[in-house]
């Protein structure tokens, strides 16, 4: 499939399609968390790295199948998306963002002292087993499974829960397992995202994964609009496409994200597509119809 | 061995008082965590240091360090943060700061590059014993000075009219600018403020440490913010004491369990703290209306 696809893109066009695919799936978790059920968390890269260092471990060490090596990456994120889940019944806002902040950072120092991770070296030689079609077809289902879930019962009581947790609680909803399930899913595409990242890039260390990636996914979760699917994909498309667009500037490059960030937000303070449901675009088309 | 390990965890602690205080007092009127006050520590650091290479007096330096970034604050927040306030959620602001961050920590790696930059010898480093604790003097003019600067920002925040405005801000915004309180005006001095205490804490930990680098604010930051957070955030001394017992619990932890985990230690005892009390140590709890 990717041989008949580089017939015609080149290929530093697809390695960014291939990230922009592995964002989107990343970003999708977070907003899921962040966007949706409006709990705050800084911490995505840590899910990331779980996923990694475990995919790349089994594909390294017990040459298993990859879509068993990334679901497992992706488990083992999820699980602890499920014990960081806990705490956020006793916290919330700002208090949380500390701890998901806190739990990135020592998952991070982690990794720089476990030795079948090779320490600060990382690890180096896992199968490039992703490509093009594999990374696309999961970004298609994750976003028809994420469709799905935000236009059930169980997606309003999470934006309910973001409005206003307490009248959430009082109209039934159980908050405490939907805050739990939405950082389970959330920190499993967080994993899934981190097991395609390392069976693309050969070679993954503790440093890829630190708090600037965690802000870069947050980022994409924010700037396309908190809670739209349509406005994360938005968001993690411009995100990867920035830096490589800002090449031409060279040095100056950073300078010139951290400001297009400052602006973006004073013209648009609810991101880009701020809200917007896919099931709304349905109904406005439909009814053109 | 103790006593000294103590003295260095509470130099390293007034340094993240310093920081924390600032990101405390921000949160405590906006509700902001301004991610940007990491970089605002390092361009004090950065404004101390070239000051100091132009023959100026350290203490007279230090002071230059603060009106530069009192000056810096409240440019980064008139200019990032004054036109999302009041229409936009509280993350596009978080964002917004995160943009000045880069952007201020890019711009410091650009026209110094990114390696590190020693201070010259300024400050002569005797060491004196007190009974069977080796000190040095460079600790004790760090930590003179801190307190002195905290005293100074509670009889800031107590005894002042400004101070008085801050502290009906931090209740109740909208009330207070219905008493005619100028709000604008009090958001830039809480910046200007805390902003200054950042300069000072970065200029100290420069000339202790004997290196300054663009990315310094990111590490420095996030545990000030830890540091606040684990006092109560929004509380002036839960922040101080937040920032002291970081930094001891920090430096114990590197001299009795490992040093390899340094800095993990601090986030650890801080989700620990958070589990057992969630509002921090001096936080006060607020129950939620609907």
């Amino acid at each position: 499939m990717d041989a008949f696809i580089a017939q015609y893109i080149d290929a530093y066009y697809l390695r960014i399609m291939i990230f922009i695919g592995i964002n989107i799936i990343m970003a999708l978790g977070l907003n899921l968390i962040t966007g949706v059920t409006g709990q705050l968390s800084m911490g995505h890269a840590g899910f990331m790295s779980l996923g990694a260092y475990t995919a790349a471990i089994i594909s390294l060490h017990y040459d298993a199948p990859f879509f068993l090596a990334i679901l497992a990456g992706a488990a083992m994120a999820a699980s602890f998306g499920f014990i960081i889940g806990i705490p956020t019944l006793r916290l919330d806002g700002d208090d949380l963002a500390m701890v998901t902040i806190g739990f990135a950072e020592i998952i991070r120092v982690f990794f720089l002292n476990f030795e079948p991770g090779g320490k600060a070296v990382g690890l180096s030689g896992i199968p490039q087993y992703t490509d093009f079609a594999t990374v696309w077809l999961i970004v298609i289902v994750v976003i028809i499974l994420n469709a799905k879930l935000l236009y059930s019962r169980v997606g309003r009581s999470l934006f309910a829960i973001r409005e206003n947790e307490i009248a959430a609680q009082s109209c039934g909803i159980n908050t405490t397992r939907m805050k739990i399930l939405a950082f389970t899913v959330g920190s499993f595409l967080g994993g899934l995202g981190g097991g395609l990242y390392a069976h693309y890039m050969y070679y993954i260390n503790p440093q890829d994964f630190g708090f600037m990636k965690s802000i870069e996914i947050l980022n994409m979760v924010v700037l396309g609009g908190m809670g739209s699917i349509p406005g994360t994909v938005l968001g993690a498309v411009i995100l990867t496409l920035a830096p490589e667009m800002l090449r031409i500037v060279a040095e100056y490059r950073l300078l010139f994200y951290g400001g297009m960030l400052v602006i973006l937000m004073i013209f648009r303070p609810n991101g880009l597509l701020g809200d917007v449901r896919i099931y709304d675009l349905k109904k406005r088309w439909g009814k053109k119809r | 061995m103790f006593w000294e390990q103590l003295i260095n965890g509470l130099t390293l602690g007034s340094s993240y008082a310093l920081i924390a205080l600032g990101y405390t007092m921000v949160y405590g009127i906006v509700q902001l965590i301004n991610f940007a006050h990491g970089e605002i520590y390092m361009f004090g650091a950065f404004a101390g240091l070239f000051l100091v290479l132009s023959g100026v007096n350290v203490f007279i330096a230090l002071l230059g360090a603060m009106v530069f970034c009192m000056l810096l604050g409240m440019l980064v927040e008139r200019i990032a943060y004054r036109p999302l306030r009041g229409k936009s959620s509280r993350l596009s602001a978080l964002i917004s700061a995160i943009g000045v961050s880069i952007f201020l920590s890019t711009l410091m790696a650009l026209y110094r590059g990114t390696n590190t930059t020693r201070y010259p010898e300024i400050i002569g480093n005797s060491t004196f014993s007190v009974g069977s604790i080796q000190i040095s003097s460079l600790q004790v003019i760090i930590l003179l000075v801190s307190a002195l600067l905290m005293v100074g920002l509670q009889l800031l925040i107590q005894k002042t009219r400004i101070g008085k405005a801050m502290r009906a801000c931090s209740q109740d915004l909208e009330a207070s600018s219905l008493m005619g309180i100028n709000v604008n005006r009090v958001i830039s001095a809480t910046f200007a403020i805390g902003s200054a205490l950042a300069a000072a804490g970065g200029m100290m930990v420069g000339i202790y440490y004997n290196a300054v680098w663009p990315y310094m604010g990111t590490m420095a930051g996030l545990k000030a913010f830890a540091a606040a957070v684990l006092g109560g955030i929004g509380s002036v001394p839960g922040a101080m004491i937040g920032g002291l017992s970081l930094g001891v619990m920090e430096i114990m932890g590197v001299a009795y369990l490992s040093s390899s985990y340094k800095d993990a230690i601090a986030f650890a005892i801080l989700i620990l703290v958070l589990f057992i009390r969630p509002q921090g140590i001096m936080g006060q709890k607020i129950s939620k209306k609907v």
